[in-house]
């Protein structure tokens, strides 16, 4: 028993090297003191954390990849929630087809979706390219918001709404007072999970960025493409950080146990 | 003027029909019970006087109005459901008060109504609670002070007690009967528990497959059942079909396959002109030995198997007319395969539909 326990346990530290591995290995480099990317480091310094401040445009791509991120949430939310309703308490012809459209975007290789997007939003409709950009983010948020919050629904007893019915409640005045509250932490973790989709976002981006708009992960391909400096693995470090922080907030607020449960 | 009126009323499901050319009267102040399997339309018809459903046809009428039509939340009716419906995110004082605020009461009356409702329905000091730190006896109890306390014009339960354990379920029924008489509030009541609806109704509708078999008072329906379907969900075992029935002395008499059958006339037998009776378990009895062949109301037979009820037992005879079901109180039982007769005595035969 004891044998196979430590086993056990010796496959599961390997299993975390090699997921963790590559991201340990990144965060070390970032010290590295000399230009050039190396493991291990030969020494201690943070220039290349003040060097991601004096390339301007980190600061640029950064503001609009939360920009991008944030409004197309609002966006996603305002027609994932209605959907995910609209598909958790109603029978009608056609569910599954809805069902499945609104999945599509998760289930079509993001390449294709990216490419199907630059065809269809930039080139027939000439959409502005933050236009383009939005819609192609929010593209890629709505099937995690109607999934996620389909998921919370699926707990609510419908029952409740109509006790709100009976006691004299109008329809919209129940869902604002009654479901919505009662869903609150599927919509925060819908929020989050959707965030870092987008705000992670390559192949979407690749194909909706264009002249003088980029998201952060784009400008961090084409930085790499032409420097060999840690300045990356500086960057690379402050999103983990920053994803850190939000699994952190979903963590707290709900129990990651959330996601696995269905 | 019945307070509420079902009129020739048909509601659809998925193109199924589940009540057709339904017709239910309720009065001012009554408690009626809607009673049967599962399936048999009795939700769906309080789901249609809530206003949750729409009739296809018909119309219902409520005080003389046609309600038919007019959305739930104006028709100031309380409603009580099985899975209590709280609003989880609400304290108990939050809940009650729900409907208060959407009427804008002001928030002095809120909270005096709403102790006055908690302390009706035996909550006071529970205020702060929230739903998931009650029991389920008390959960109910805030669903029907959250029911009450609006004043509804009419009171729905949706079998209220089935999700509570046994014990809970018989105070709970009588604690809703007291309420119920207390305040004088027109109520339906839905179930599937016999005991239960008898026990708390001053009617009660037997529904079976969209249509109401019989709607009497608890007593009539318990001792004169009109159909065999309405027998049978009460506890009626036996029963004989006849071939020929005759009328004479002031009772009737059946012949079954050579048997003869005499059921006593009652006031509420009355009118049935049907050749078919039934009999409790009950009130059937047996004797040792065989008895004389032709003798009315009699019959040979043996005891196929016998099981001990605790206070009585129960046998199954053996007949020339088929099996019937007999309680009889003994201290020795019969042996199986013991020859018996049986005797059904002619004010305990009810003639059925």
């Amino acid at each position: 028993m004891q044998e196979k326990n430590r086993g056990l346990a010796v496959f599961t530290f390997l299993v975390f090297l090699f997921l963790l591995g590559p991201l340990v290995i990144i965060s070390l480099t970032s010290f590295e003191p000399s230009t050039v990317l190396r493991f291990p480091p030969k020494g201690f310094s943070l220039r290349w954390y003040e060097n991601i401040l004096d390339v301007e445009m980190f600061l640029e791509t950064f503001k609009t990849s939360i920009f991008v991120s944030v409004i197309g949430n609002l966006l996603a939310l305002a027609l994932g929630i209605p959907a995910a309703y609209a598909l958790s308490r109603y029978q009608f012809k056609g569910k599954g087809f809805f069902n499945a459209v609104f999945l599509s975007p998760v289930l079509i290789p993001g390449i294709v979706l990216g490419f199907a997007m630059l065809k269809y939003v930039i080139v027939i409709y000439d959409l502005p390219i933050y236009a383009g950009l939005l819609v192609g983010h929010t593209v890629v948020m709505l099937p995690f918001i109607i999934r996620v919050i389909a998921s919370s629904l699926a707990n609510f007893d419908f029952a409740i709404e109509e006790a709100a019915y009976s006691l004299g409640s109008g329809k919209l005045a129940t869902f604002f007072k009654v479901v919505l509250p009662n869903i609150r932490s599927g919509i925060i973790a819908a929020i989050l999970i959707a965030f870092l989709e987008s705000f992670n976002n390559v192949d979407i981006s690749v194909f909706m960025t264009g002249p003088g708009v980029s998201t952060l992960p784009i400008q961090m391909l084409t930085y790499v493409e032409n420097n060999f400096d840690p300045t990356i693995a500086a960057l690379s470090v402050v999103l983990m950080i920053i994803t850190a922080v939000l699994m952190f907030l979903i963590e707290r607020l709900l129990g990651l146990s959330y996601f696995t449960k269905r | 003027m019945a307070l509420l009126s079902l009129e020739n009323v048909s509601v659809a499901y998925e193109n199924q029909l589940i009540l057709k050319d339904f017709n239910l009267q309720v009065e001012k102040g009554e408690l009626i019970s809607l009673l049967g399997p599962s399936g048999c339309g009795k939700t769906t018809t309080l789901r249609l006087i809530a206003g949750f459903l729409e009739a296809k046809q018909g119309a219902f009428l409520f005080q003389d109005k046609d309600y038919t039509r007019v959305p739930v939340n104006k028709r100031n009716f309380g409603f009580v459901f099985q899975s209590y419906a709280l609003f989880p995110h609400l304290s108990v004082f939050d809940n009650v008060a729900f409907g208060l605020r959407l009427r804008k009461v002001k928030e002095a009356d809120i909270v005096k109504r709403v102790g006055q409702m908690l302390e009706v329905v035996n909550l006071s000091g529970f205020e702060k609670r929230f739903p998931k730190e009650l029991s389920g006896g008390q959960r109910q109890r805030v669903a029907i002070a959250r029911a009450l306390v609006i004043e509804p014009d009419l009171l729905l339960f949706d079998e209220p007690l089935s999700n509570l354990d046994a014990n809970l379920r018989v105070n709970m029924r009588v604690e809703i009967r007291r309420i119920q008489q207390e305040l004088g509030i027109t109520t339906v009541y839905v179930s599937h528990d016999q005991e239960e609806c008898f026990s708390i109704s001053d009617k009660v509708a037997i529904m079976n497959k969209g249509v109401i078999e019989q709607l009497g008072s608890p007593a009539a329906i318990f001792k004169y059942p009109k159909t065999e379907f309405v027998a049978r969900f009460i506890g009626f075992t036996n029963f004989l079909n006849g071939s020929e029935r005759q009328e004479r002395d002031g009772q009737v008499e059946l012949k079954v396959a050579g048997h003869s059958f005499l059921i006593a006339s009652q006031a509420g037998n009355e009118g049935r002109t049907g050749k078919k009776c039934a009999i409790r378990p009950d009130d059937l009895q047996v004797e040792a030995g065989h008895g004389s062949t032709g003798e009315p109301n009699r019959l040979n037979g043996i005891v196929k198997i016998s099981t001990y009820l605790g206070r009585s037992y129960q046998y199954v005879v053996e007949t020339a007319l088929g099996n019937f079901t007999v309680n009889q109180e003994m201290d020795t039982p019969y042996q199986n395969g013991q020859q018996v007769s049986l005797v059904f005595p002619r004010e305990k035969l009810v003639l059925v539909d």
